[in-house]
């Protein structure tokens, strides 16, 4: 349990932060520059804010109003930074025993689980120096882990990674949230990321907190925009694995309005994944049609239509519970005459749903 | 080539003079050069100067403003003989002490640059793993600014190995207790007949200055391979 109500001034920034986050892992998401590293900072003890109170697990770690600052040492926050910050003096073993010289070191027991679940047998003996960009962030969140953390920071582990290592150390990341009960913030600004491993999301601009709620309702809304680019926006879908056709890679997810078939997806018959299908990549039909190469076609109702923007609208629709969106542009919808109420077919073709966008929950 | 028993005895003192000014100095130096690498405060500037003063000053100004500090009559000379019953005057510690003294700006560049050139970021994410401000520095500051510590350590060593001027102005040139090989050098310049003994030392500066050039290029080498992270093999 964290939080977080501070304000802190610097030159012409102003960031003023107040949400709270429960068990799982939470996402601070927006743009770069929206003031997420500061929060994370300020809940470090690296950054002190002007004002304002923070709490972990209910123990105050700053309190303007009482004077309470906890020093960074005794805050045992668990910090991973995006450039990994790995002692370049020292090998890897030494690295993850690091917390051990100042008494926040944890059993044996714990450093082999951390060990095994990260993978870092083969590399305990090897240097910083040599280790390719994904090993030293294991190892990073390896050290972290292993500081008796209350909580653990992570702030955009993934940023210098390329895209392979970036779904390789996710794996390990979605590994550590369902392997250790300690709470996450997770710092990013790819909605790929935050959609496959956040449960609460803090959505961050300029400073201040838009929204915070459950991945689904804060990362479906239409008036993301402005803060996730033109390219990303989109819906979050929960659905469930009913079938893995192995031979030809391809899943089928059951939600409850109906059925997706996604290209890729690593997860076992009936684990729970979380889809996010982009605007852009869902059509729009009046009839249900035949003899077309789209694999997902969804009977739904028009709930909302956008305004316009540069040529296009985004169009909501119910399909169960869930809400899609599909953007298309503006000429399409008038020529269709598209408008709430409407019944409708959603087209999404099966190659737009994949590895990138679908992960286990 | 066989060493004379009175060469042995400047050479053996030279050393000693040498190390005692380094072993000393050492952990002071890196003290200021912390204090000028990281701390702000009022005189700075003021303070940065008079650590880099005997680096500029003649050096016999420096060995009579030690002589007048230090000499059995002065402020600091007695204190050091009453509390702690070192003499410095006229004496082989004394020598130590200019030596020390004039190699002192040069120890205090080289590690202060080392300590500018580490990544603070570092140092952050050891106090988020529970390291209070001793620890940061024990663990993490101090190992990797080694390469320039040694560096520091060499050029005083050989700075102190060379000393003449404040030397023979605040000690004198007594045979066996002040007479370093520079001095020594010096004396048989100024006696009949001494050329072939001085180029004999002065073969032996060339030699010990050597060694210690090689010596300290292994270390920092190996130091420096250290606080790049890389394994000792150079595997990349």
């Amino acid at each position: 349990m964290l939080s977080v109500d501070i304000e802190r001034t610097l030159g012409g920034f102003r960031l003023a932060a107040s949400f709270q986050a429960g068990e799982g892992v939470t996402a601070l998401f927006g743009r770069s520059g929206a003031g997420k590293t500061s929060v994370v900072n300020a809940i470090a003890g690296i950054l002190r804010p002007d004002r304002g109170r923070i709490a972990i697990n209910g123990v105050t770690a700053f309190d303007s109003a009482s004077g309470v600052d906890v020093p960074t040492p005794k805050r045992r926050v668990g910090y991973v930074f995006q450039e990994g910050r790995l002692f370049p003096h020292l090998s890897v073993r030494q690295n993850l025993n690091y917390a051990g010289l100042f008494s926040r070191g944890m059993p044996a027991s714990d450093f082999e689980r951390v060990v095994e679940l990260l993978g870092l047998r083969d590399l305990l003996d090897r240097r910083p120096g040599n280790l390719s960009g994904g090993e030293k962030q294991r190892v990073a969140i390896g050290r972290a882990l292993l500081s008796s953390p209350r909580l653990l920071l992570l702030d955009e582990p993934l940023a210098s990674l390329d895209a392979h290592r970036k779904s390789e150390v996710l794996q390990y990341i979605e590994l550590i949230r369902d392997e250790v009960k300690v709470p996450i913030v997770y710092v990013s600004h790819a909605v790929e990321e935050v959609v496959r491993i956040a449960d609460t999301v803090v959505l961050m601009s300029a400073g201040s907190v838009l929204a915070v709620g459950p991945a689904e309702d804060v990362m479906g809304r239409p008036d993301l925009r402005p803060v996730e680019g033109a390219f990303e926006g989109g819906a979050v879908i929960d659905a469930r694995v009913i079938e893995q056709d192995m031979e030809h890679d391809l899943a089928t997810l059951a939600f409850d309005g109906g059925t997706l078939t996604a290209t890729n997806v690593d997860a076992l018959i009936g684990e729970p994944v979380r889809v996010r299908i982009r605007a852009r990549d869902v059509s729009i039909a009046l009839e249900r049609p035949r003899r077309i190469s789209i694999q997902n076609v969804l009977a739904g109702r028009i709930t909302a239509v956008g305004p316009e923007h540069e040529g296009v609208v985004d169009i909501t629709m119910a399909v169960g519970s869930a809400q899609l969106r599909s953007r298309i542009t503006g000429r399409a919808a008038r020529a269709l005459d598209l408008a709430p109420g409407l019944q409708v077919y959603a087209l999404v073709k099966a190659v737009s749903l994949g590895r990138r966008n679908a992960g286990t929950i | 080539m066989i060493l004379t028993p009175e060469e042995q005895e400047v050479l053996w003192l030279s050393l000693r003079v040498a190390f005692w000014s380094v072993f000393v100095s050492l952990p002071i130096a890196v003290a200021v050069a912390y204090l000028l690498a990281r701390a702000n405060f009022p005189g700075k500037t003021l303070f940065d100067a008079a650590v880099h003063l005997p680096l500029v000053l003649p050096p016999v100004v420096v060995g009579f403003v030690l002589l007048l500090l230090f000499g059995r009559r002065g402020p600091l000379g007695e204190i050091l003989e009453q509390w702690f019953g070192i003499i410095v005057a006229f004496r082989w510690t004394g020598a130590a002490l200019a030596a020390g003294i004039m190699g002192f700006p040069l120890m205090v560049r080289a590690i202060r640059l080392s300590f500018e050139s580490i990544d603070r970021k570092l140092e952050a994410a050891a106090s988020t793993l529970g390291a209070g401000r001793a620890g940061v520095f024990a663990t993490v500051t101090l190992p990797l600014a080694l390469p320039g510590i040694i560096t520091g350590v060499l050029l005083s060593f050989a700075r102190s190995l060379g000393e003449f001027g404040a030397t023979i102005t605040f000690v004198s040139n007594i045979p066996g207790e002040t007479r370093t090989l520079p001095l020594a050098i010096y004396t048989y310049t100024q006696t009949p007949a001494g050329d072939a003994a001085a180029l004999r030392l002065s073969a032996i500066a060339v030699l010990l200055s050597l060694a210690a050039l090689y010596i300290s290029e292994v270390l920092v080498r190996r130091a420096a391979r250290r606080v790049t992270g890389e394994d000792a093999l150079g595997r990349h």
